[in-house]
């Protein structure tokens, strides 16, 4: 069981809870008219399936029933880090290749998930059992 | 959306209808035990008014104060009552808070709620025919709740004054810390029967007494 951290609810939750709904971060074709069938079909159709760093849709669906992201390593399970609708991921693949570049290492177990406001530090505690 | 008169509606009939709890086919079909020495104890609030409040913070915060003088839990999963400690506002999610009232008085609040509110963007539902309250207290009261909703019961992670809504066996609670040794369990009323005859199962090594 994982325990993932609500943003909206402000707190961490049994996995039970949660429902994953696909890939994070899908934009609907700004002119719908216009969009070519190309477009159209990798609106609707198509989807990353990365090995390593992937932001996902989840939805709190046994509580405050928001929908938010999560940044979740495919191979480790690891969650990252998880904030609301409407804000942009700390961690991506990028920043990830970047950290192993300049030999920082990923700390374990303890970041599990992190929010993506600067001022939610306290989230990086480990939970007292 | 907020024209207050065109879209009230009292689903109460007037006289007297006869109106019975969700849990009373479950009465009629458990036998009733109160054992002197009872580990846990349930009892149901029956026919309360349950209100769904949704909207913006500020808004709806200003028009209940207003209206029932107790202010909108602002922090996620707290609840705030007024001193009779009968009426209660409950987080549910950011834009969503649950009014329990009373019974019968859900109708003239959700009135004077909805004259308050004016044009702004809102919604009330009036859900007190879709659930109902249980309370459980007694020594192993904890206990049962440890075997039953998924969420940490332990006073640390659940202090009085918090409610969240979480998993209950294989149905949904809205779990709620009335008092030191009161929990509330808002349960949907196809789920009531269930809900109780899982409480009695769960709570029957502690003995329970139920009404």
């Amino acid at each position: 069981m994982f325990y993932i951290h609500c943003p909206y609810c402000q707190e961490y939750r049994e996995e039970e809870e949660f429902h994953p709904r696909g890939q994070g971060h899908l934009m609907r074709p700004a002119d719908p008219d216009n969009a070519t069938d190309e477009e159209w079909g990798d609106y609707l159709f198509f989807r990353d399936n990365p090995r390593g760093i992937h932001h996902e849709l989840w939805v709190h669906s046994v509580g405050c029933r928001k929908f938010f992201n999560i940044t979740r390593n495919t191979v480790t399970y690891e969650i990252l880090e998880t904030y609301p609708m409407g804000e942009q991921p700390t961690i991506t693949a990028e920043s990830e290749k970047l950290r192993k570049e300049q030999g920082v290492q990923t700390a374990d177990g303890g970041w599990q998930t992190i929010g993506a406001q600067p001022d939610s530090r306290a989230l990086n505690e480990e939970i007292s059992s | 959306m907020s024209n207050a008169s065109a879209r009230e509606f009292n689903t109460v009939p007037a006289g007297n209808p006869g109106v019975e709890s969700p849990l009373a086919w479950s009465y009629r079909q458990q036998k009733v035990s109160s054992p002197a020495s009872a580990g846990v104890v349930l009892r149901e609030k029956a026919l309360l008014g349950h209100m769904v409040l949704r909207g913006g913070a500020i808004v709806l915060d200003e028009a209940v104060r207003q209206v029932l003088g107790m202010s909108l839990p602002a922090k996620p999963n707290t609840i705030t009552r007024d001193e009779a400690g009968e009426r209660s506002i409950q987080w549910i999610s950011p834009d969503e808070w649950l009014v329990i009232v009373p019974g019968g008085e859900e109708f003239d609040l959700e009135h004077r709620l909805r004259e308050s509110l004016g044009d702004a963007h809102f919604s009330i539902v009036n859900v007190s025919g879709g659930q109902t309250v249980l309370m459980l207290a007694g020594d192993h009261a904890r206990e049962v709740l440890m075997k039953t909703v998924s969420f940490d019961v332990h006073p640390s992670a659940f202090p009085v004054g918090k409610g969240v809504t979480t998993i209950f066996a294989k149905a949904t609670v809205v779990l709620r810390r009335a008092s030191e040794t009161e929990w509330e369990l808002v349960i949907r009323r196809s789920f009531a029967d269930y809900c109780y005859r899982w409480l009695l199962d769960a709570a029957s090594e502690y003995g329970v007494d139920s009404q």
